[in-house]
């Protein structure tokens, strides 16, 4: 089981998510946020020790306006890796937190010599564009994250109370915190110049992307593909862009196979 | 009481199944509805409209900017209120405003804006709204939760480039100017008043306050929805200590339609309300209120969009839309009693008037403005005497204003004795 724990880096208080055993491993998680129960960490968990840290809006962090942009989100990151006490972990991140990962190896090429993106934004293709999260509806999400929307919006709202006006209130609330934090590194276009940095990862790096990812196409994992020598992608069949949700076993192997 | 004349500048050719076959009005509205010939006339119809609201004797006649918007056709606002400088003699230029978070540099505003303080002779009134979500964001690409920040940096700038009388050095997150020192600068000293759009940030009003700017609330909605916003402005006013609970602190835009009486004000003008209230503010609610741009006190406050309301817009009938406030219209004496009710209940000075509504033409929208500066104004303008005095929120006109157009004749050297 995840614990939830808390560590203290120059950005105030951070909580993270901790267990399992095994090589250490840092998971950044995505635009969409965390919980304890998430299969991909029960998955990861089994055979690394996961840290999983609450990106600064997520999770019940406080509010840090002082970052504002993606060297800024980098560089957090990397104080939260050391805070924890880790050196060269694994270090594994899907989608907004995958291009913060690949941010991180680009930055400092020494420090990471494992890196798993999965479903990574931070590229932008302009015959492949992506669609404009900030602009969908929440009865909307499921049919661009799911290779099956409707077993997929049943795993969205598990346990919500979405006909409470209270809950709908905090869901508001929440939502702009998360999602007003995520548009720093992705609103109005994901892309950041990750790009043009590529090349300086050095890691053992593995792709992984759900075949049937609508939010940012499998196209894309060539695209980093091409940026990282000697990169290598796994495509996952039947998954969408929460491969995390619908194949946690297969995204777990996947990342075995960097260790 | 200050009463502008406003326009928002509607498209007027919205087809009728628009609503049906459209998903928004604005950000994504479909460029195959815009005619560029149509927009000919139509411009120049609304300017015409603007500069008969000064022979009217409106205080103020208003514009405002939008981005990519059926119903409002006026992404630079400072044009069209160039014309206006030109073509009328004594209405306030109030122009609500220029988002400032979206010039870069925002110097630019600052020069504009004393562009046409100096052309009109100390008629502007000016503006600084942080822009709707669908203008600042998706229109404009502005990140959500920096908007702000952006917006108070761009506020700093402009009002040390109107008043420093040195070049100065800005060194902003956003800006970074090594000689700031516009020419021209305005003729009002130290600066023309400043007018806020919100739509009830808490933050906003605190702006307001700690900068003797005046609130403006430009809601669709009508005075009575807008009373509790209104009424959590004038608590925060006095929360604050603010030295005077003076009405034009405040400004509300209301949307309305005079005719000679209440049935005929119905058969003249329905339609175009009609057309206003349920096809130009059918907006996409995924466009309304970008994850960032409000801050979370503002949403735990419960202030959400206006064009995000929780159960949609449904079909306003006119009944609807004239018993729920949206709109007053009637007789003079209907609307004089329904205004008193707004100036009085929000306890503001200044009145963003919205008379011409939708798709309205012009000659209507002539007679229903004619009809309110004649026998409705008149008995509004004495309704708050003990603050008559107040003019830290409006413009300070020059006397001696030069007149558009009035060249001499041109210079003639004397005529050389001819040679034969």
């Amino acid at each position: 089981m995840m614990q939830q724990k808390t560590i203290e880096t120059p950005h105030g208080q951070i909580p993270y998510l901790e267990g399992g055993s095994g090589e250490p491993l840092v998971y950044l998680h995505g635009a969409g946020g965390m919980t304890a129960g998430d299969p991909i960490l029960e998955a990861l968990a089994a055979t690394h020790h996961v840290y999983a840290p609450y990106l600064p809006g997520y999770g019940e962090t406080e509010d840090r306006p002082d970052l504002r942009d993606m060297l800024d989100y980098t560089l957090h990151t990397w104080d939260v890796v050391r805070a924890l006490g880790l050196k060269d972990p694994i270090l594994v991140g899907h989608s907004m937190g995958g291009m913060i990962a690949a941010e991180m190896a680009a930055v400092s090429p020494n420090d990471v010599s494992r890196l798993v993106l999965i479903a990574p934004a931070g590229l932008w293709i302009d015959e492949h564009p992506t669609p404009d999260i900030f602009t969908l509806l929440p009865f909307e999400l499921p049919k661009y994250l799911f290779h099956d929307p409707e077993t997929g919006a049943k795993l969205m709202t598990a346990g919500l109370r979405i006909d409470d006006p209270e809950f709908l209130k905090s869901y508001l609330v929440r939502n702009a915190r998360q999602m007003g934090m995520a548009g720093k590194l992705l609103f109005p276009i994901p892309e950041r110049g990750l790009g043009s940095r590529l090349y300086r990862i050095r890691a053992k790096t593995v792709i992984v992307w759900g075949q049937s990812d609508r939010m940012i196409p499998p196209v894309y994992a060539r695209g980093f593909e091409a940026g990282i020598a000697g990169s290598r992608v796994v495509e996952v069949p039947e998954a969408g862009h929460m491969v995390i949700l619908e194949k946690p076993a297969v995204v777990a192997e996947a990342v075995a196979s960097v260790a | 009481m200050k009463f502008t004349w406003f326009n928002l500048m509607p498209w007027p050719y919205l087809p009728d199944d628009f609503r049906e076959k459209n998903r928004s009005v604005w950000v994504d509205i479909d460029q195959r509805l815009f005619d560029p010939v149509k927009a000919h006339e139509v411009y120049n119809t609304y300017m015409d409209l603007l500069e008969y609201a000064d022979t009217l004797g409106f205080d103020g006649i208003g514009v405002n900017e939008h981005h990519q918007n059926g119903y409002g056709i006026m992404p630079s606002p400072n044009i069209i209120a160039a014309g206006l400088a030109r073509r009328t003699k004594n209405a306030a230029l109030v122009v609500l405003g220029n988002s400032i978070a979206l010039y870069n540099p925002p110097v630019r505003v600052a020069e504009e804006f004393a562009m046409l303080d100096c052309i009109s002779g100390g008629r502007l009134v000016a503006g600084f709204p942080v822009g709707t979500s669908m203008d600042t964001n998706y229109c404009y690409g502005q990140i959500p939760a920096l908007t702000r920040e952006k917006y108070a940096e761009a506020h700093e700038l402009i009002i040390r480039a109107w008043t420093e009388r040195e070049p100065f050095a800005f060194n902003g997150r956003y800006n970074k100017l090594r000689h700031v020192n516009i020419w021209p600068r305005p003729i009002q000293q130290p600066r023309p008043p400043v007018h806020i759009p919100g739509g009830g940030s808490v933050e906003t009003y605190d702006f307001c306050i700690d900068n003797t700017y005046s609130y403006s609330y430009l809601s669709f909605t009508g005075y009575i929805r807008a009373k509790a916003l209104l009424q959590g402005y004038w608590d925060q006013v006095a929360k604050r200590n603010a030295p005077d609970t003076s009405p034009y602190r405040a400004g509300f835009a209301q949307t309305i339609c005079v005719a000679e009486t209440d049935e005929e004000a119905e058969r003249l003008y329905s339609e175009h309300v009609h057309y206003f209230y349920n096809r130009c503010l059918h907006v996409y609610p995924g466009f309304a209120d970008a994850p960032g741009y409000r801050t979370i006190k503002t949403i735990q406050s419960g202030a959400l969009s206006q064009y995000a309301p929780p159960r949609g817009f449904g079909e306003l009938t006119w009944k609807d839309l004239t018993e729920g406030g949206h709109v007053i219209a009637g007789s003079p004496e209907t609307v004089r009693q329904r205004m008193e009710e707004l100036i009085k209940g929000l306890h503001v000075g200044n009145i963003f008037c919205l008379m011409h509504v939708g798709n309205m033409p012009a000659d209507k929208c002539m007679y229903s403005s004619k009809l309110f500066a004649e026998k409705v104004m008149p008995k509004l303008k004495t309704l708050m005497p003990e603050w008559d005095h107040d003019e830290r929120f409006w413009c300070h006109p020059i006397d001696r204003r030069a007149t558009p157009g009035s060249l001499p004749t041109p210079y003639a050297p004397a005529r050389a004795t001819e040679h034969a």
